[in-house]
Order: structure tokens, then C-alpha cells, then sequence
């Protein structure tokens, strides 16, 4: 079983559901962006997601592509988030670990390549945003040869005739995009994601995670209380931006506080009573 | 129309929006379905005469279609060989030949009932001509434009707001036309039901790539006739710049299946290849994916987008559209860079010799005219499309000639 069915099966067992938060690799730095992966664990994520730093990330809002620009100045890339991964497996062989970023990057470092020395760091599966499944071909093909899960993106846009395409080919869980808008600016409501995550069942049986607009911990509650998980991104970006030094340097309580605030979001999700 | 001969080049793209290995739909999913909504009915639209007649009616009446082709000949005195005609495009409304595209866009939002439109601009000229059909038809005009172009094409911005468009700065990267794109792309994803995005060249995501190029073809459908009724013949040579490359695409789409006819796609060589500051995609690029399509792409090792370097704003971009990448990796089309110095001396040339201010844009074009045309007999003959006109350019140009306006 991947380490993303594990999880998910366990948490189900437990009766709740999963806190996934972002990070950025190198954001603002190699050593404090591996210290709070390293670190996240501890504070209670279930799963972690790496974002990869682009140039140019069309899904982002100015949080993310600001922390994305931190990270290139700092020396990011594809190449450096897997070294990130293999490190931290050497400490911690069971959170699932999710690199999500663009397309770009994996065709230059080369697609078979990528798959292979990914999963040799210990990646579980790849959220690739600006790859729909009428693009997925070039990759899906040499993830699933070495194991990594090919999670897609569902939109409020995607229509039922759409869906059962969409779905198709994704293993380890559902990306529930909950808002139609980029990341880090506008909050779904709980009646909207009630009816949404409903609609979705009818299609997979897959764990459905909610992302885009899931800032505080009530929020992330209310994420649990209808879906598998909880997505937190632009709000631990900001409080980690708001920690730096005028320089844009860490600062010793930057680790902490980003990890704090992982807290709180844990403590919540892991109060929130699951409905389904 | 011309009728696609069984083996031509004019066929694609295929199903899946691509020439070859380029092109495609590479969006967020968000973007999906509006971009299916998009292609299907501009399928229907292309296929109703009554769209048709009302895009052909526009261009005639409101834009000055056909454009002349003008000989010009105290250019081609001058440069002692090939006859040298311009495809006028610079006399249409709004100054450049991206009104044609945008007036068929304009007209599918129409259709589609989406009230709001959104565009991205380099120069400023598609901004300006978005903001002219949005005037015309009454629709609400938001138009992304890199902060560093609102600086340097300040003219144009104030046509803009003069239209009753919004014109909104973008800072992030090196606030150019990529810049612009990605916002543009993040406004679209924010705000599917109700908006367009007008895309201003033969890029993005498909149906983009084929829809502005069949709008654009009226450039090279009128040349070919208009060629025809004054020498009797196809030119030997066709020559336009390529930022994107809609105005190539135009010219040059008609005619590809005229073997007997070369066509040369001018880069942008900014500061001189060598310098690494330029913004030639394919002199030195190499395939990648950006802005929903898989073309070829200034990029670093690592698959990160660099900034390109011209000083014409319009051909200020990373990439080129995809079916550019294909017409050069099946040689039909060859691809050549002239620099930003080649460049400010043609749009010297050409202001003295014919009494016409090119665009920056087209000045890249008109260089390389001036080394082919010499090398060529005196009964040969070459077509440049004079794109855009260059009032816009005029500061900039003063400003790189010492002068102050």
C-alpha cells in the first residue's frame, strides 16, 4: 500500500481527517524551508505538500508566487525539492509527501527521469496544476511505473459530464479546488463545499481533499467535516513572509511560528467530528 | 477560402489543439471548460455565414480592409535588388493588424454572452484595439499590461483609458508581457462566467493559436491577390517579425502550401544573441510549456522562464506561438533575429525613404529586408508585413537616439 492510501486509510480509522499543509521548497531558505519540513510532522500534518518554485505560476496568487520568487532567488528548483524529500525520509519513512507545482520544470529535468529519481526520494505523488488530464499523457504513463500517485485537480467549474475524465487515472486523493480564483484570495463557503464534496462522491471513492481559500482553523474543521482533508497554503506562506527580516531573511522565531500555527490547524481538524 | 490540398501544411491543428508536438491545453482545471466552451463555438461561429459576413462587415467599414500593398520603391533603389512591396497593415484602425483578430473575438464573446473582456498587451496595440471593439459594442475592457510597458508605451495607455478600458499595471517578474499574461490567466480563472480573455496573438491554449491565425489570414489571403493583379505572380519571398507571431502567421499561413514562395519569421536578437538579451524563443529557446501551450521557450536549465530583452515591447516575450515551433522544426518556415540596433536604424530608414514610421516591431521585419533584398536579382520580389504603425514608438526611439521629446 503507498504511504497516501496508508495514511488515509488510518486517519479513516481514527474517525477524522487529514491536515495537509504547503510549504515552499527553499522559502526563504535551503536550511529553514528543510528545518519546518522536518518539523511538520511534529506539529501535526498528516500529509505535506512541497510546492516547487516557478517563474511563472498562473494558479498562484501574490502569496504563493511571492514565496516562489523567495525560493528561486534562494536557489529552488525541481532538483533541489527532491533532495529536500530524500532527506527528510531519512528520518521519517510514513507522512506522505506531495510535490504540486508546474509542468515546465518536470519536461526540462526530463519526464522519466523526474518519475524515477522522484520516487527514489521518496515522493509519493505529483499535483501538476497546469496539466489537465488531456495533457496528462506524457507523464501519467512513467508516475505510474514507479509508483507515484497522479493527484488531479477538480474544480467548481468541473461539470458532471466532465468529471468521470478527470478522475480517471488519479490515485492517492482527489484535489478539490474549492473556489473558482487562484490561490490565497477568496474562502469558500460551507454550504457550497456541502454540495460539492457530495457531488464528487457519486464519482470516486477516493479520499477528496479542499484547497484554495482554507485559512484558519475553523475553516480547516469545516474542511474535514465534509471531505478527507484539509489543504492550508497562502495563510502559513504569510506568516512565515511576515516573520522575515527587512532583508527577507529567516528570523529565529520563523520555524516556530509557521510550525504553531500548524498546530492550531492540527488541534482543530483533529476536533472536528466526521460526519460522513 | 482556399481549399486544404490533401497534403497540406494548413490543416492543423489536430484534435487535441496541436501542430506536431506543440500546442495543446496546458491550463489549470479551472480553465477547462471555459476553454472547451470557447473552441465550440468559435466551431460554430466559423461555420455561420451570418458571423462571418458581420466580421467581414467590420473590416471593410470600420477597420479600412483590404489594406494596400505598396511598392516601395525608393526602398528597393536604395537597397539595389529584390522589389520590395509592404503589406500595409499599419493603415488599419487602431495602427496595427491586431484589430482583425480581435474584432472576431469580440464578436464570439457576443455570442457566448460574456459581458466583460480581458487582455494582455506588450506595445500596447492589442490592448488599444481590445479597448476599441469593447467601445464599439459596449462591453466592459480590463486590460493587463506589464508595468515596465505602461512605462515605455505611455501613449497607448492613455488611448486606452481614453477607450474606457481599465488598464491594470502587473509588477510581478520584469513587469513585460509575460508578466501581463500570467495576470490576465489569474483574472480568466477568477472570473470564468461572465469574462473573455482576448488573447492578442497565436499562443495560449487551444483554440487560441488557430482562431487568432484564421482571423489573421485575411492579411495573407488579400496579399496573394493583391500580388497576383500587380506582378502576375507569388512574391519569392515573404519576411515579418515574430514576437508571439500573429502577424507573421497571418502573412505567411495563405502561402504555405506555395513551395516556390521562402518565408523567413524575424526574431527579436535584443542586444545581440551572444549577450544571452534577447527574445528570440527559437534562435534561443527550446521546447517547454508556458501560457497553456507547448512551444519553444527562452528557459534556463532548470525549466525556469527567462526574461526576454527587445527594445520593441510587442516582441518582448519568452515564447512564440506553437505553430511557429512546427513550421521551423518541418523547415518551412526559417527563423532569423535581428537586433534592437539593426533594428532602430530600418525604422530610420524607412521614416526617410517611404514616408512611413514603422512600428519597432515591423522595423525588425524591414531589417532583415535590408540584408536579403540585396542579395536577391532585381525581378525578384519580397513582401514584408508593415504590421503596425510607429507613433508609439517614437520615445522610445528619441530616447535611444539621444533626443529628448
Amino acid at each position: 500500500m503507498s504511504r497516501i492510501a496508508a495514511r488515509f486509510a488510518q486517519l479513516k480509522a481514527e474517525g477524522r481527517g487529514a491536515l495537509m499543509p504547503f510549504l515552499e521548497a527553499y522559502d526563504p531558505d535551503p536550511a529553514t524551508s528543510m528545518a519546518l519540513l522536518r518539523g511538520l510532522p511534529g506539529a501535526g500534518a498528516d500529509l505535506i505538500e512541497i510546492g516547487v518554485p516557478f517563474t511563472d505560476p498562473m494558479a498562484d496568487g501574490p502569496t504563493v508566487q511571492r514565496a516562489g520568487q523567495r525560493a528561486l532567488k534562494a536557489g529552488g528548483s525541481l532538483a533541489g525539492a527532491l533532495a529536500m524529500v530524500r532527506d527528510f525520509r531519512r528520518e521519517d519513512d510514513e507522512t506522505p509527501v506531495v510535490l504540486m507545482g508546474y509542468l515546465n520544470p518536470i519536461l526540462s529535468y526530463g519526464v522519466e527521469s523526474f518519475c524515477t529519481e522522484a520516487a527514489d526520494s521518496g515522493v509519493d505523488g505529483l499535483i501538476v496544476v497546469d496539466m489537465p488530464p488531456e495533457e496528462a499523457d506524457e507523464l501519467a504513463g512513467p508516475a505510474r511505473e514507479q509508483g507515484l500517485d497522479l493527484i488531479r485537480l477538480v474544480a467548481p467549474t468541473t461539470h458532471d459530464e466532465r468529471l468521470p475524465k478527470v478522475l480517471e487515472g488519479t490515485s492517492g486523493f482527489i484535489y478539490y479546488v474549492a473556489i473558482t480564483g487562484i490561490t490565497g484570495t477568496r474562502s469558500a463557503t460551507q454550504e457550497a463545499l456541502a454540495a460539492a464534496i457530495p457531488r464528487l462522491r457519486r464519482y470516486t471513492d477516493l479520499p477528496i481533499a479542499i484547497g484554495f481559500g482554507v485559512r484558519t482553523p475553523q475553516q480547516a474543521a469545516e474542511a474535514v467535516q465534509v471531505a478527507d482533508g484539509a489543504v492550508v497554503a497562502s495563510a502559513l506562506i504569510e506568516t512565515l513572509a511576515a516573520s522575515l527580516d527587512e532583508k527577507g531573511r529567516a528570523r529565529p522565531d520563523t520555524l516556530r511560528k509557521v510550525l504553531d500555527q500548524v498546530r492550531g490547524l492540527a488541534e482543530a481538524v483533529r476536533g472536528a467530528r466526521v460526519s460522513a | 477560402m482556399n481549399q486544404p490540398l490533401p497534403n497540406s501544411l494548413r490543416q492543423g491543428p489536430d484534435g487535441r489543439g496541436r501542430f506536431g508536438q506543440f500546442g495543446g491545453r496546458y491550463v489549470a482545471e479551472t480553465l477547462m471548460p471555459v476553454i472547451q466552451e470557447v473552441e465550440q463555438a468559435y466551431n460554430a461561429a466559423r461555420q455561420d455565414p451570418a458571423f462571418m459576413t458581420e466580421w467581414r462587415r467590420l473590416l471593410k467599414d470600420y477597420v479600412g480592409r483590404p489594406s494596400p500593398l505598396w511598392l516601395c520603391e525608393r526602398l528597393t533603389e536604395h537597397l539595389g535588388g529584390a522589389k520590395v512591396y509592404f503589406k500595409r497593415e499599419e493603415l488599419n484602425h487602431t495602427g496595427a493588424h491586431k484589430i482583425n483578430a480581435v474584432l472576431g473575438q469580440i464578436l464570439l464573446a457576443r455570442r457566448m454572452g460574456k459581458p466583460r473582456i480581458i487582455a494582455e498587451t506588450g506595445a500596447g496595440q492589442h490592448g488599444v484595439a481590445t479597448a476599441t471593439a469593447c467601445a464599439l459594442f459596449g462591453l466592459k475592457c480590463i486590460v493587463y499590461m506589464g508595468a515596465t510597458d505602461v512605462e515605455r508605451q505611455q501613449p497607448n495607455v492613455f488611448r486606452m483609458k481614453l477607450l474606457g478600458a481599465e488598464v491594470i499595471p502587473v509588477t510581478s517578474g520584469a513587469g513585460t508581457l509575460k508578466d501581463a499574461m500570467n495576470e490576465a490567466m489569474r483574472d480568466w480563472v477568477a472570473n470564468v462566467s461572465d469574462t473573455y480573455y482576448c488573447i492578442g496573438t497565436v499562443a495560449g491554449p487551444a483554440p487560441f493559436p488557430q482562431m487568432v491565425r484564421d482571423f489573421q489570414c485575411v492579411i495573407g489571403e488579400e496579399t496573394k491577390q493583391q500580388i497576383l493583379a500587380a506582378e502576375g505572380r507569388l512574391p519569392d519571398a515573404l519576411v515579418c517579425a515574430v514576437g508571439g507571431g500573429s502577424s507573421a502567421m497571418g502573412l505567411f499561413h495563405p502561402f504555405l502550401d506555395d513551395a516556390e514562395v521562402q518565408i523567413i519569421g524575424v526574431e527579436a536578437a535584443g542586444r545581440g544573441m551572444e549577450t544571452g538579451e534577447h527574445a528570440a524563443a527559437i534562435g534561443g529557446g527550446r521546447p517547454g510549456v508556458l501560457h497553456g501551450n507547448k512551444t519553444y521557450l527562452l528557459q534556463n536549465g532548470d525549466g525556469q522562464i527567462q526574461e526576454a530583452h527587445s527594445i520593441s515591447a510587442g516582441l518582448d516575450y519568452p515564447g512564440i506561438g506553437p505553430e511557429h515551433s512546427w513550421l521551423h522544426e518541418i523547415g518551412r518556415v526559417q527563423y532569423v533575429a535581428v537586433t534592437d540596433q539593426e533594428a532602430l536604424e530600418a525604422f530610420q530608414l524607412c521614416s526617410r525613404l517611404e514616408g512611413i514610421i514603422p512600428a519597432l516591431e515591423s522595423a525588425h521585419g524591414l531589417a532583415y529586408v535590408m540584408k536579403l533584398a540585396p542579395t536577391m536579382a532585381k525581378d525578384k520580389i519580397i513582401v514584408l508585413n508593415l504590421s503596425g504603425r510607429g507613433d508609439k514608438d517614437i520615445f522610445t526611439v528619441a530616447k535611444h537616439l539621444g533626443e529628448s521629446l
